[in-house]
């Protein structure tokens, strides 16, 4: 195993922790961008560009656009009570 | 050492199914439910990896090449966009929950049923 | 169940499956090692049986067409899932004029990237079996394109842009397309998703036969579905009133 593939795996890991342990959503969604961008570098160093380019696209764009517009629309409606 | 990458996929997996047994809030029960996901693909990606292999898209490489395993490559790819609209799913779920009962946590949706 | 009750149960639980999962994994062959057949096959053969430079992508749209239509339908079905549901619930009234309150400078950049973005995207699915690429990852490239008018400007531009029928439309186009391949194989005489184009010559564009035309089906079908994503949750984010 070569050490960039041992690097990055340990950065997903801890990511991976980070995003179960932030309790408030939408530092949740902020760590949960990290964490994708951490998958994209280990599909790459995995030999997996395909993945890589699947993975980026979902984790910088649609992941967090769905994400953000559940918490504001949900923080919208409790700002009315 | 070389069954480190098995180790992480079983470490998002139990840490994601951890966040989503604690969590208090759906949204973040979602989100902790793509982590348990994504250690299906390292997972995959880990069994299929050959040791100094090249990706195999035979695009200017010489014949004979190491090359790693394409199946569970193309398996991961698709998945991952349609993980998106699963999420999508149940954040929606999520916001139409909200809609009706005022919470997200589900401790006090349980006492709203009763 | 209190949460304590709840956390205890699952460390235990936990537990025996980290122990489970430890055992399970040390009988794989060690990370790197991997002996498995049948992706060495296709490494070896698929040059010559469907022309296509990228053997993942003679994987998804070829070797494995079938769990592809099915990873198709599972999208269209969670779409029409989040359609239906959000659909239903919404009051009618969406207030377009509310943008994404962006500053000046990075308006101009969104709108700029649109065309960019959009065209990218449209290389990706065309050019994914001779290189990194292909309908799934360039749909979603041109879907999130489109949605990036959004940013730049206000909802009432991407909605003039953007009919949601249509957008229902590309997505059931696609995945029905793809089905429709998958029937000119048979047709042609073949077994279902069998290629019943000429495979052409290696490394050009109008090589490996049907893989490029169901790249295009699911590209179309997943940018489609990205775009009712998006149209359903920002009209949910920007309906006017409560109900």
């Amino acid at each position: 195993m070569i050490p960039l593939q041992a690097v990055t795996m340990t950065l997903v890991a801890v990511g991976g922790l980070a995003v179960v342990l932030a309790r408030d959503v939408v530092r949740q969604a902020l760590v949960n961008s990290f964490f994708g961008l951490a998958l994209v570098v280990l599909f790459l160093v995995f030999q997996a560009p395909d993945v890589a380019l699947s993975a980026i696209t979902v984790g910088s764009a649609a992941a967090p656009l769905v994400i953000v517009i559940a918490i504001l629309r949900v923080r919208r409606r409790e700002g009315k009570r | 050492m070389s069954y480190l990458p098995f180790a992480l996929a079983g470490w998002l997996f139990l840490v994601g199914l951890y966040g989503v047994v604690t969590s208090r809030n759906l949204i973040h029960l979602v989100v902790c439910l793509a982590v348990v996901q994504s250690s299906t693909y390292v997972l995959l990606l880990a069994i299929g990896y050959v040791k100094g292999g090249t990706t195999p898209i035979f695009n200017g490489i010489p014949i004979g090449t190491k090359t790693v395993d394409p199946v569970v490559q193309a398996l991961t790819l698709t998945d991952v966009v349609v993980s998106v609209t699963s999420l999508a799913l149940l954040l929606a779920i999520a916001v139409e929950v909200h809609k009706r009962t005022g919470t997200l946590d589900p401790d006090e949706l349980r006492e709203q049923r009763g | 169940m209190s949460h304590r009750v709840r956390t205890v149960l699952f460390l235990v639980g936990g537990a025996g499956l980290a122990a489970l999962l430890g055992w399970a994994f040390s009988g794989l062959p060690a990370f790197g090692e991997y002996h498995g057949v049948y992706g060495r096959l296709i490494n070896r053969e698929t040059l010559g049986q469907t022309h296509a430079l990228s053997a993942i992508a003679a994987v998804t749209f070829d070797y494995r067409g079938f769990d592809t239509l099915g990873e198709e339908f599972i999208l269209l079905a969670s779409v029409l899932g989040v359609a239906l549901l959000l659909r239903e619930a919404r009051e009618r009234d969406v207030d377009a004029s509310r943008g994404a309150e962006t500053f000046d400078p990075i308006r101009a950049t969104g709108l700029v990237a649109v065309p960019v973005v959009f065209l990218l995207g449209l290389f990706v699915i065309t050019h994914g079996y001779l290189t990194p690429g292909g309908g799934f990852q360039g749909g979603v490239v041109t879907g999130l394109a489109i949605v990036l008018v959004w940013l730049a400007t206000d909802f009432r531009s991407y909605a003039a842009l953007v009919r949601k029928p249509l957008a229902d439309l590309a997505d059931g186009l696609g995945a029905g397309a793809y089905v429709a391949v998958g029937v000119g194989g048979l047709l042609a005489g073949g077994a279902f998703l069998e290629s019943f184009i000429p495979r052409g010559t290696i490394g050009e564009l109008t090589s490996s036969g049907t893989i490029g035309l169901l790249s295009w089906a699911a590209g179309i079908e997943v940018a489609g579905a990205m775009l009712l994503l998006a149209s359903e949750f920002l009209e949910e984010l920007l309906a006017r009133r409560e109900r």
